[in-house]
């Protein structure tokens, strides 16, 4: 760390320069005077540089904080890892770019796993701009890493589709009824994988990338509750995840919260697939916890000082 | 006409997905009528960019206030409105190569995917991240523990913050069997597993209940609207 | 105090110019650089087309080692463009932590213009034309967009006109006069909506989690008793009626009821508090994830996915 700031002389010059100021007023207004009336943006700051700076030192160092997977993120795993070569597992991806940050390291790792153990993958999505963020992982993840893979034998872009959960009422019966073509245009009849799928009762698993409403929520009540063979793990946002943990464990196999959820899953599947020097596209969400705990701390001490000014308040006795 | 037969869709509509759930032969149906809500659900979004479209350009005509924003939405809208219906800059479908309009709207390269990459991403995505300060000046300014429940409150949030990172493995690791034999017994109350135990356990009973009462309140609302007790979504005459 | 806040303005204005000037003097004195992006052209169609993918600097750098002079991998002007725009907007919209101000506006309403005519082209292309139109007329979609479309899919399916007048009647909601026409589509989606969701819910919100509640108060684990299962298991079961006294019984809440809705009110807390924490989480990581979008792809300060690695190895042995 020390010889990190010193190389890199100049971002600890910017941090303490943007600062300056602030330590200034703390110096000379007073040090509980000033906290009192302090203005927002210097909060604004000091999150900033929480996250910015853990960034920048993981960035540059590559280094990363160990993970311990923890039971929910191995269940996940688990009811992935259990599946033969040539199962069919739905996966759904109801998110867009606004919470591209927690969930893509998920659909990267699920992607991942689930072509490495060659299960048949089919893409679907419940949000108007999940079909971009399956070309995206497609992109990412089978196009370079498993050129093996064929497009319609391995794994087929089925797109999306209006009506939030009346797609899954639909679906989870007669798959054929909405999902005429897949993305490219082609009919199902002459997609080699579509082949004695009729529904998604016929799916080993759902796989499903949620951001929130319609998501997994929805594939809970529509597709798992009223078909309890069908089985489902979810990657979920921060904001959600402890809103599914009532359906867990009959309703909901897995479940991978936020950004540690992610990490955790990345951890397992690197263990099993990854090798010595994993590809850094597989690390994000294990990056991405280095900012993660400075920031964390940085809310904690914020409410901490917060509550000692509170109880110091010598007003606050009189209200 | 103008009342009764929207009830009557209303309800109609309705009891046929419920009943369906009873009586598989009218699977069908039920099938039916989420298709209809589907494509509907499609023309909403096209009737939405009509509306906003309408209300801008009114904004525009009365010069009101911040008109000039109205013009700079008005442009993106239809500029993406165009490169995307019209597939502009869309190749072919390699395999119909014969048919120009085959290819994919959201072809890389395309102007449409453009305007995805380019703009809608880094917006949606930055419009969402700056929620992170918000949410530091408001640990800042309104959390107190002034009594018990507020005292719960932040310590279970203390717990949880510490327990999803590094920090939580770091401060309590020192409670190991390894160390002292004893503290195989208080392994639980490391700060990652406390919090592995406060969602698995307190936090499922609170939305558990949360879940009972909201599943309560939408069952008694759509039999409200499906009876005909509810007509607010048919507005005033 | 108005000396202190020019003073500080001033402070940050230095600091912030310099900081400016730091990045723009390494982008374009420097030998890397920042913020460009290339692409790979790659013929398509027995080469009728060419298709352009997403390059690396890194893809550039071995393609010029491989042969100088090679139009393969080049520098795309637009997506640089593109790229620097982007920055741009992140930046508008966080210039909205000082204040509101002409960028964060601008940069608003291209969202709401761009993300309304996303959502409208999304449902014309995906829904529109192949669950609509297609089923309608199969033969003209077959003719124009979807050539793909065969077999039982490409039948003709009359009562799809139902949906199709239905649909006109809610756009007539764009007309100004005969309102109610559009109430019939209306009612369609109310109807469907509350009869899905009382099921739903019903089964898989209600019934389901009063059965996941019903659990044994004592758990015996491999034949031996499990304490901590069965407290575990104690816990949720009269918490969760200590919260649902605190929830329906609409009497004042006094004596033995009383307490028992106190403490659901402390379930409730802890719940509260578990996901304010788990909310932190994920809007940290949304925020980091920008960061990094900033610091990496556009600054080209830091390089986790080894996008410009060659980059340092080549000037690490020419300098």
């Amino acid at each position: 760390m020390g010889a990190f700031l010193v190389q890199e002389w100049w971002i600890v010059l910017m941090f303490l320069a943007s600062l300056a100021p602030l330590l200034h007023r703390l110096a000379t207004g007073g040090l509980v005077a000033s906290l009192r009336t302090l203005d927002r943006r210097w909060i604004f700051l000091l999150m900033f540089w929480a996250v910015a700076f853990p960034i920048y030192y993981v960035g540059v160092t590559g280094k990363t904080l160990p993970e311990v997977p923890g039971l929910l993120a191995q269940s996940t795993f688990d009811e992935i890892e259990r599946l033969a070569p040539g199962d069919p597992v739905l996966l759904a991806f109801d998110y867009e770019p606004s919470s591209a940050g927690e969930l893509t390291p998920m659909a990267t790792a699920f992607v991942r796993h689930a072509a490495e153990k060659r299960l048949r993958m089919y893409f679907v999505a419940l949000w108007p701009l999940g079909a971009q963020m399956i070309d995206d992982v497609i992109e990412r993840v089978l196009t370079p890493d498993f050129p093996q893979l064929q497009y319609g034998r391995d794994f087929v872009n089925l797109g999306y589709k209006s009506g939030q959960e009346a797609v899954i009422k639909v679906i989870v019966t007669n798959l054929r009824e909405l999902y005429t073509t897949d993305v490219r245009g082609t009919a199902v009849q002459n997609i080699p994988m579509m082949e004695g799928i009729a529904s998604v009762q016929q799916m080993k698993l759902i796989i499903d990338v949620s951001a929130g409403t319609p998501g997994t929520k929805e594939w809970v009540q529509y597709a798992v509750t009223p078909y309890p063979s069908l089985r489902i793990v979810a990657g979920v946002t921060g904001v959600s995840a402890p809103l599914y943990y009532p359906y867990i464990p009959r309703q909901l196999h897995g479940l991978l919260g936020a950004i540690k959820g992610a990490a955790e899953y990345e951890q397992l599947v690197l263990t099993r697939y990854g090798g010595e020097n994993p590809n850094p596209k597989y690390t994000e969400g294990l990056r991405r916890m280095g900012p993660q705990l400075v920031a964390h701390l940085l809310i904690i001490g914020l409410i901490v000082v917060a509550n000692i000014l509170y109880f110091t308040d010598p007003s606050r006795a009189r209200r | 006409m103008k009342r009764t037969v929207p009830l009557l869709i209303a309800s109609a509509t309705g009891f046929i997905l419920i009943v369906a759930y009873f009586v598989p032969p009218i699977q069908a149906w039920s099938e039916q009528v989420s298709v209809w809500f589907n494509i509907l659900a499609a023309v909403a979004f096209i009737l939405g960019g009509a509306n906003l479209l309408g209300n801008h350009l009114k904004h525009i005509s009365d010069r009101a206030r911040g008109w000039g924003y109205s013009v700079v939405l008005i442009v993106s809208f239809l500029a993406t409105l165009v490169a995307g219906l019209g597939k502009i800059g869309v190749n072919p479908s390699a395999d119909f190569p014969d048919f120009a309009w085959s290819g994919t709207y959201r072809q890389i390269g395309s102007p449409f995917w453009f305007f995805y990459e380019y703009a809608f991403t880094p917006l949606t995505a930055t419009i969402f991240a700056i929620l992170a300060f918000f949410i530091a000046s408001a640990a800042f300014r309104a959390f107190r523990a002034k009594n018990i429940e507020a005292g719960l409150l932040l310590g279970t949030a203390f717990i949880v913050l510490l327990g999803r990172t590094f920090a939580g493995v770091a401060l309590t690791s020192w409670i190991d069997p390894a160390v002292w034999s004893g503290f195989q017994y208080f392994t639980g109350l490391r700060i990652e597993n406390l919090t592995v135990y406060i969602m698995a356990v307190f936090n499922t009973v609170g939305n558990r209940a949360i879940m009972i009462g909201i599943a309560l309140g939408i069952v008694s609302t759509s039999l409200k609207i499906l009876l005909g007790l509810d007509r607010s979504y048919l507005g005033k005459d | 105090m108005i000396a202190g806040m020019k003073r500080e303005t001033l402070i940050w204005t230095i600091v912030m110019v310099l900081g400016a000037a730091g990045l723009l003097g390494r982008a374009f004195f420097s030998e890397q650089g920042m913020g460009r992006e290339y692409v790979r052209a790659v013929p398509v169609a027995n080469g009728q087309w060419t298709q352009y993918d997403g390059a690396t600097y890194t893809d550039y750098l071995r393609a010029e080692q491989a042969q100088p002079g090679q139009t393969v991998v080049q520098l795309s002007l637009p997506r640089t463009v593109g790229l620097w725009l982007a920055a741009f907007f992140t930046l508008a919209v966080f210039s909205f932590l000082w204040g509101d101000n002409p960028f964060y506006r601008i940069a608003e309403h291209v969202f709401v213009g761009v993300s309304a005519a996303y959502w409208m082209v999304v449902a014309f292309w995906d829904v529109i034309v192949p669950n609509l139109i297609g089923k309608i007329w199969p033969g003209v979609v077959q003719a124009w967009a979807l050539p793909g479309l065969a077999g039982p899919e490409a039948e003709r399916n009359l009562v799809y006109v139902v949906p199709l007048v239905l649909g006109l009647m809610l756009l007539w909601r764009l007309m100004p006069a005969g309102g109610w026409i559009a109430r019939w589509p209306l009612a369609v989606v109310v109807g469907t909506t509350a009869g899905l969701r009382l099921i739903g819910f019903l089964q898989g919100d209600f019934l389901a989690q009063i059965r996941n509640t019903i659990l044994p108060l004592v758990v015996f684990t491999g034949g031996a008793f499990d304490f901590w299962g069965s407290v575990s298991n104690t816990i949720i079961v009269v918490g969760v009626l200590c919260c649902l006294t605190y929830f329906f019984f609409s009497f004042e809440h006094k004596g033995i009821v009383g307490g028992v809705a106190h403490v659901g009110i402390w379930m409730l807390m802890i719940t509260f508090g578990a996901a304010f924490g788990y909310t932190v989480m994920g809007r940290i990581a949304l925020l980091g994830a920008r960061l990094e979008f900033l610091l990496d792809n556009w600054l080209w300060l830091i390089d986790p996915t080894g996008r410009r690695v060659v980059a340092t190895m080549l000037f690490g042995l020419i300098g």
